[in-house]
């Protein structure tokens, strides 16, 4: 298909059509209610579902509603939205069901700010909600990669029966870049065809979806069901991308999102200089690419791996866990919508490595 | 020939036959059993989807043979209305108690009737909290003691009780909302009448619908079963006063 | 090393700013490049200046985020101020000098003093002095082809024939300013 130039937060909204789910509710929040914008008018050309809803809270429970049915459904949000639908996220995990959700995160705590950030990665990655459970969780770093893990997530939200959160900052939402849809759009589920969907008990005891459980040994089932889910997550669908990764590297920078791609550029520009730095990119943040950041990490000609983060600091305890002691670690970050600049990038490289500029 | 015993009361096919947890004098079981006579006198059972509240009722889907959501607190609104927008073809209601609907949940309720979403709403107002027991609801009498009012509801610290069906009538969009009481045989008749139409109205496609049925809660009000359906008509009736508020087919709206 | 170039366009809301922006990005996605636009938002939107940033290159690109961009157009006083410092050394600034009566002040890059405003005026329509701007940037830098500019823009406004008319005029006069401005 002939690529197109759209706005990160557009074409998240039309992937999700080609992904087979024109079935959206949202409420509006900076920076991301272009989605909701586009989808407004381009929803009802599939005859799909719109609906503003009162709250984000009503949000998180329509979707648990409407995906019981057995259709792909999702939402578009940012981190103060996110937190009002941690309740459903943990309700849906812990009744199996499908959904996406789209963080397109803006800084925080509180009412924070409305520029780029990536401060909610301990929320997304750790639960979130109340109870004992996680959500797959995927971090775009392009448009085009925006759309792909779009297509993917719902893919992934089905295979396991769990929520799946794409995390992107307002970087990611508010740029325009080419790119490409599937030429075939996904049809809707069926339901009938859906064996935990509920239909109407015809014909067939009737089904009911719930994440309640009185008696303790069934909701210790129910939480040992959902850890052995993560266990295979954990298996089959950790994600990363290398890039510079050489024998020569002194440093590796681990970095997601748009965060990653400023280290990018930083990283050419060090080559330029002759200092080697190769960047780790975990794409799935949950499942975290644990034994693929290990492998690189703990190679012989590295000296300290370092996370940059548009936080004050979150990611980089994973690494921490991950390396177990084998390296240095070190942490760089801006936050609260400051993006650090690849210079800055470059100065703590420097900085970690004595070299004077 | 043989002459077959004629069935004249049977459990209706929207029942389980598990045995309720409802306490003695509760009326829970009967607005259950309305409910059920509604869907399968309408031939709706088995493409009928519930959705379950928070509170006393929170296990009503194992008293229904009809596929069930169990919601967050005071959400069921909003289930609701996801369900039934990508099944339109479905049959939707929520099951609520007062704590449920007007109080936690009063945001997802308001915006669900004034949207118009097509499901009907069953809303059970005892006046109190049940499972958590007894603490004052918002629908509370003035005076009313409960575990959190032991001195009685203070209005002037705690409001009045809200009348969910005359303020949600108040909305413009067309909707279906009555009241109705379970303490008599007759009362019983006449909500049954209300819960079947407010069904069939969502068959049609019409509105949303509610009923709010005055039921009894002998535990947590103190007072013994029959007690309890007395102080339903002298005291809550004449605060919540029985009726329909909004009706499309009466051309009012 | 792969090319890249990097425009900051700069003005007020209004101005045509993010459409000259967009009109570049497109226009260079069509020539197979790798493109990223990206707006400035939030409260700025209204009133203040309003600006993006493109980038266009060879290769993926990496920070859509620059701090330095090589080049920038600037529409109006205040950007001039927010930009004029941030170009690269031995990049280029387009001034608008309709608007704007002074320079930057840099001895260390190549600045061009555009009347965007006056001419556009003179070509019909005071609404063109994005498009001006653009096609003096475009035919000084080569970043796309000219032809596939004046395509893109024939794509975009196809059945309105009298806009059409005087935006390739406004494109034949920024073109035409650039090439006396270069020599």
């Amino acid at each position: 298909m002939a690529k197109r130039l759209m706005k990160g937060n557009e074409a998240i909204g039309e992937a999700a059509i080609a992904a087979g789910a024109p079935n959206y509710f949202a409420y509006p929040i900076t920076p991301q209610s272009e989605v909701a914008e586009y989808l407004c008018w381009r929803l009802p050309e599939v005859d799909g579902v719109f609906v503003q809803a009162e709250s984000e809270v009503a949000v998180g429970n329509m979707l648990f509603g409407a995906s019981a049915s057995g259709k792909r459904v999702f939402t578009t949000s940012s981190s103060p939205g996110i937190s009002l639908m941690q309740e459903t996220i943990s309700y849906m995990a812990g009744a199996h069901l499908p959904v996406v959700f789209v963080n397109i995160m803006r800084g925080g705590p509180g009412l924070g700010g409305i520029l780029p950030a990536q401060s909610d990665y301990f929320q997304a990655t750790k639960g979130g909600g109340h109870g004992d459970y996680r959500i797959i969780v995927l971090a775009p770093s392009s448009v085009q990669e925006a759309v792909d893990m779009m297509l993917w997530a719902f893919d992934l939200a089905e295979k396991y029966l769990t929520p799946v959160m794409l995390i992107g900052d307002g970087m990611i939402g508010q740029m325009m870049e080419s790119v490409e849809f599937p030429d075939k759009y996904r049809e809707e589920n069926n339901p009938d065809e859906i064996e935990w969907a509920l239909t109407g008990a015809k014909g067939r005891k009737a089904r009911i979806c719930k994440s309640l459980f009185l008696n303790p040994e069934q909701l210790e089932e129910n939480s040992f069901l959902l850890a052995e889910k993560y266990k295979k997550i954990k298996k089959a669908e950790r994600r990363c991308e290398l890039y510079n990764v050489k024998d020569d590297n002194k440093i590796i920078i681990t970095s997601y999102g748009t965060m990653a791609r400023i280290c990018q550029t930083a990283i050419d520009e060090l080559e330029g200089e002759g200092v080697s730095v190769g960047l780790f990119r975990p794409i799935t943040l949950f499942p975290y690419p644990e034994e693929e950041l290990y492998a690189e990490g703990s190679k012989k000609n590295i000296k300290c791996v370092l996370s940059v983060e548009m936080s004050t600091g979150q990611m980089v305890e994973d690494v921490e866990r991950i390396m177990k002691g084998k390296k240095k670690i070190d942490f760089f970050g801006r936050t609260g919508g400051v993006v650090p600049s690849p210079d800055e990038v470059k100065d703590k490289v420097r900085k970690i490595l004595r070299i004077k500029k | 020939m043989t002459s077959s015993p004629t069935l004249i009361f049977k459990r209706p096919d929207a029942m389980s036959e598990n045995v309720t947890h409802y306490c003695p004098g509760c009326t829970h079981g009967v607005i259950h059993r309305l409910v059920a006579e509604s869907l399968d006198e309408l031939g709706l059972r088995d493409r009928a989807v519930g959705v379950a509240p928070v509170g006393c009722s929170v296990l009503i889907y194992n008293y229904f043979n009809v596929d069930f959501l169990e919601a967050p607190h005071g959400r069921a609104p909003a289930l609701a209305t996801g369900f039934k927008r990508v099944r339109p073809d479905m049959i939707v209601f929520t099951y609520q108690g007062d704590g449920d609907l007007a109080s936690i949940g009063m945001g997802e309720i308001v915006h669900a009737a004034n949207r118009g979403e097509k499901f009907t709403t069953i809303f059970v107002n005892n006046a109190i909290y049940g499972m958590t027991g007894g603490q004052m609801a918002p629908t509370t009498m003035p005076n009313q003691r409960t575990t959190t009012s032991p001195a009685g509801r203070d209005v002037n610290k705690a409001g009045f009780p809200i009348r969910m069906s005359e303020m949600l009538s108040t909305l413009k969009t067309p909707s279906y909302i009555a009241r109705v009481g379970v303490f008599t045989p007759m009362h019983i008749i006449n909500a049954k009448k209300a819960i079947k139409k407010a069904f069939r109205l969502q068959m049609e496609g019409k509105c949303f619908s509610m009923v709010e049925v005055l039921s009894t809660c002998p535990t947590n009000w103190g007072i013994n079963p029959i007690e309890s359906t007395k102080w339903v008509k002298t005291d809550m009736e004449p605060y919540f006063p029985l009726g329909v508020f909004s009706d499309p087919e009466r051309g009012d709206d | 090393m792969a090319q890249q170039n990097e425009v900051v366009f700069a003005g007020f809301g209004g101005q045509g700013i993010m459409t000259a922006g967009q009109l570049l990005a497109y226009t260079a996605m069509e020539e197979g490049k790798h493109v990223c636009w990206i707006p400035s938002y939030g409260p700025e939107m209204r009133g203040g200046t309003a600006n993006c940033t493109v980038v266009v290159s060879d290769k993926r690109i990496g920070s859509p985020i620059i701090n330095h961009p090589y080049s920038a157009c600037v529409f109006n006083r205040p950007s001039l101020e927010k930009f004029g410092g941030l170009i690269k050394k031995d990049g280029l600034l387009l001034i608008n000098s309709s608007l704007i009566d002074v320079s930057s002040e840099r001895d260390d890059l190549t600045e061009y003093l555009i009347p965007v405003n006056d001419i556009a005026v003179k070509v019909g329509n005071p609404k063109v002095a994005n498009i001006i701007m653009l096609a003096a940037y475009i035919e000084m830098t080569g970043i796309i082809k000219f032809k596939s500019l004046k395509n893109m823009l024939t794509k975009k406004l196809g059945k309105k024939k009298d806009l059409l008319e005087i935006n390739y005029s406004a494109l034949e006069e920024g073109r035409k300013l650039a090439k006396k401005l270069v020599k």
